[in-house]
Formats: C-alpha cells, sequence, structure tokens
C-alpha cells in the first residue's frame, strides 16, 4: 500500500473510531433520558443507573404488565384502573379514562403515559400495548396455555 | 491477491458486470416476491395476539433490514472511495442512497400501520423509531449533499464522508430496543438465540427478506449503471456502445 493510501486509510479510520466513541458517550450520558419509560420498580425505588426517583405531579411514561386481577372498570364510564408490575416487584396503580388498545388485557405488557399522581399511581392520558416479539400460530398459544411462555419484561 | 478486481476499476468493465447480475437478480427477485407474499399474506397461520395484523411483518421486517443492509454497502463502498479514490465506489454511493431512503420510508410507514392497531399510537418517541428517523435523515442529507457540488469528485468525497459519519447510527438502531426501554420489541430473528417463531411463519418472511435483498440489488444495480452512463456520457466507449445499439435497431 502506498504511503497516501495509508495516509487516508488511517485519517478514515480515526474518523470512524473517534465519531463512534463520542457518540457513545453522548449516549451513555444520555441514558436515562432515552429510556421510553420508567418501570414500577423505578418509581418506587429510582432508576436502576441513577437512583433518581420521579416526583409527584411529573409528567412521565410506565411500562409493566397488567396485574391479573387487577383491572377495574366503571359500568358507568369509560373510566378505568388497573396495577402494574415487574420483575422487580414493584406495583403501581394507573387511572385511565378512555378506550384501550385492542392487546389490552390481563397480563400483557403495557405503557402508559401519564401524570405521577402519589408515590405509586398514575394518572394516563394514553395507555399503549406493548407487545413482545414472539409469534406464534393461536394453536401453540392455547397448547402453551399454563406454561410461562410470554417473556417478562425486561428488567 | 487483489489482481482479479483491478480489471473492474474501469466503468466499462463494471457496467457490463453490472449488467450480467441484473437478470438474475430480477428473476430472484419475481420468485420470492410471489412466493413469499402468497405464502405469508394467506397461508402463514396468524398470530395468536395479533391476529391477520401481524402480516404486515413480511414487508415491514425486510424492508427495515434491507434499509439498513443498503447503508452498509454504502459506507463499504465510501470507505473504498475515500482510501482507494475510485470513482466508480462514489457512483455506488450516489447510486444506492436514494433506494435505501425509500426503503427506509417504507419500513418507517408500515410500522406506523401497524402501530396504531397494536400499540394504539401511529408513532412513539422511543429509540428504535427515533433512530429509524435519523437513519432516513442521513439518506436525505446524502441525496443532498450528493446533489449541492456541481463538480462531482468534490460532491462524491463529500457523499463519502457524511456517509461514514451516518455509519454510527446503524448499531444504534440495532441495538436501541437492547440497550434502552422501548415500546418496540426485541429482534424476532436477528439475534444469536433461535428466532421467536414457529418455522411456517419464518419460512416466508425469510424469503421475502431474501426478495427484498434481490430487489435492492436489482434497484442498485440500474441505478449504478445509469450512473456510470451519466457520468462518462462522453467518453469513447459509451458513444461506440450507443451507435452499436442503435445500428443494432436499424
Amino acid at each position: 500500500m502506498n504511503p497516501r493510501r495509508k495516509k487516508r486509510l488511517l485519517i478514515t479510520s480515526a474518523l470512524v473510531v473517534g465519531l463512534s466513541l463520542s457518540v457513545g458517550l453522548v449516549l451513555f450520558a444520555l441514558q436515562q433520558n432515552i429510556d421510553l419509560f420508567y418501570t414500577p420498580s423505578e418509581i418506587i425505588n429510582g432508576k436502576n443507573e441513577t437512583g433518581v426517583k420521579p416526583v409527584i405531579g411529573q409528567r412521565l411514561r410506565i411500562g409493566g404488565m397488567v396485574l391479573n386481577g387487577s383491572v377495574k372498570r366503571d359500568p358507568e364510564s369509560l373510566q378505568v384502573s388497573f396495577d402494574l408490575i415487574d420483575n422487580g416487584g414493584g406495583i403501581v396503580t394507573v387511572y385511565f379514562d378512555g378506550i384501550l388498545p385492542d392487546l389490552f388485557r390481563e397480563g400483557q405488557g403495557i405503557v402508559a403515559q401519564g401524570e405521577l399522581l402519589t408515590a405509586t399511581e398514575i394518572n394516563a392520558f394514553e395507555v399503549l400495548a406493548k407487545h413482545d416479539e414472539e409469534y406464534m400460530p393461536p394453536e401453540v398459544a392455547k397448547a402453551l396455555e399454563g406454561m410461562d411462555h410470554l417473556k417478562k419484561n425486561k428488567k | 491477491m487483489w489482481k482479479w478486481l483491478h480489471p473492474y476499476a474501469k466503468p466499462e468493465k463494471s457496467y457490463q458486470l453490472a449488467g450480467k447480475f441484473l437478470p438474475w437478480f430480477i428473476v430472484l427477485t419475481v420468485v420470492t416476491f410471489v412466493v413469499g407474499l402468497v405464502w405469508g399474506l394467506l397461508f402463514a397461520p396468524a398470530d395468536y395476539q395479533q391476529g391477520d395484523s401481524f402480516r404486515i411483518i413480511y414487508i415491514h421486517v425486510p424492508a427495515a433490514m434491507m434499509a439498513m443492509a443498503a447503508y452498509s454497502t454504502m459506507a463499504i463502498a465510501a470507505f473504498v472511495a475515500l482510501v482507494w479514490q475510485i470513482r466508480l465506489a462514489e457512483m455506488n454511493v450516489a447510486a444506492i442512497a436514494p433506494i435505501g431512503a425509500v426503503f427506509t420510508f417504507i419500513a418507517l410507514v408500515t410500522g406506523a400501520a401497524w402501530g396504531k392497531p397494536m400499540w394504539g399510537a401511529w408513532w412513539v418517541w422511543d429509540a428504535r423509531l427515533t433512530s429509524e428517523l435519523i437513519l432516513l435523515f442521513v439518506y436525505l442529507g446524502i441525496i443532498a449533499l450528493h446533489n449541492a457540488f456541481s463538480d462531482k469528485v468534490l460532491a462524491g468525497r463529500a457523499a463519502s464522508i457524511l456517509t461514514l459519519v451516518g455509519v454510527i447510527n446503524l448499531p444504534i438502531i440495532h441495538y436501541s430496543v437492547v440497550w434502552w426501554n422501548t415500546l418496540h420489541q426485541g429482534a424476532t430473528i436477528m439475534k444469536f438465540d433461535k428466532p421467536s417463531m414457529p418455522p411456517e411463519m419464518l419460512w416466508p418472511l425469510v424469503i421475502m427478506i431474501v426478495g427484498f435483498g434481490a430487489f435492492l440489488g436489482v434497484l442498485t444495480l440500474m441505478r449504478f449503471r445509469n450512473e456510470i452512463l451519466a457520468r462518462e456520457s462522453h467518453r469513447p466507449w459509451v458513444t461506440a456502445m450507443v451507435t452499436e445499439k442503435l445500428a443494432g435497431e436499424k
């Protein structure tokens, strides 16, 4: 390889490596801001990495699994409340007034956006269903029922 | 070791080689699209959770993967263009950028159409969706930068540098669902574990991915050939080819 090419190879490689490093550092620094949501345990105990707790009145997103048997619907209106849980064992109650997505049901992972009312209660104005990366035909899902085939939410 | 590649640094040779590959890629595209789409959209079983809506995966995932594959190809070409200063590599960058942008756009639109019924929102600013949107902007930036210079040598170099800068986005897109809490689910097939999908759903998806790859190949080859012709239009070999073609038609 002639020296000029070698120099260009070095410069180009340095450009790519330097940029990856700086972007990596920026992303690392912004880590907690990039997370789409808090998990219930994070709302109670603070973020895993930083220990920062959300303050009451703060607008935030929460993601977790709908606890079995916790969904309470108001027969007169669209008011609904349910508990979210995650692997860390934290439980947070979500209040919501509106139409829930099709995939919403007990045991489903969801992401809700709203305002923190008390340390463990959220008044949501948007509820989104989160589905996992597993796909299967209904027959297979039926055969697996009762087994713990659904992966738990990460973290 | 690389001696066999040297003749293809000549635009004429590359043009002919691309022409030889083209029909094969077209055949592969047509076959895989017909088989993959019919199998995936009509015969693959519905999902236990999402029902028939999940079938959009047969367009969404291949489009998103090829948007990233196109960018990787472009980045390699840009690297070659910068280090070895091979003009054909620059032409390759210019040829792929618009194709990659369209694939990214398809991935974003099909993703939004999938997100509305399943998640309950067209768009969410989570890490995966945002980084994919940035990929689209990077593509558009490269196209714009390339067109901003009237001097093609300068244009090629500037576009190549921007392409290399943007390559950092690729691992971010891929790992966004691992590194951060996102609404977008994790990877189904692009992981070291076995795919989280039974074979009767997976096969049509694999066929569609191959199909989109072949389609990307077809478009790239066609645009690459056009790019060579446009830049070499004053060269004797182009003139000779055109005269020969015209004579054949008479």
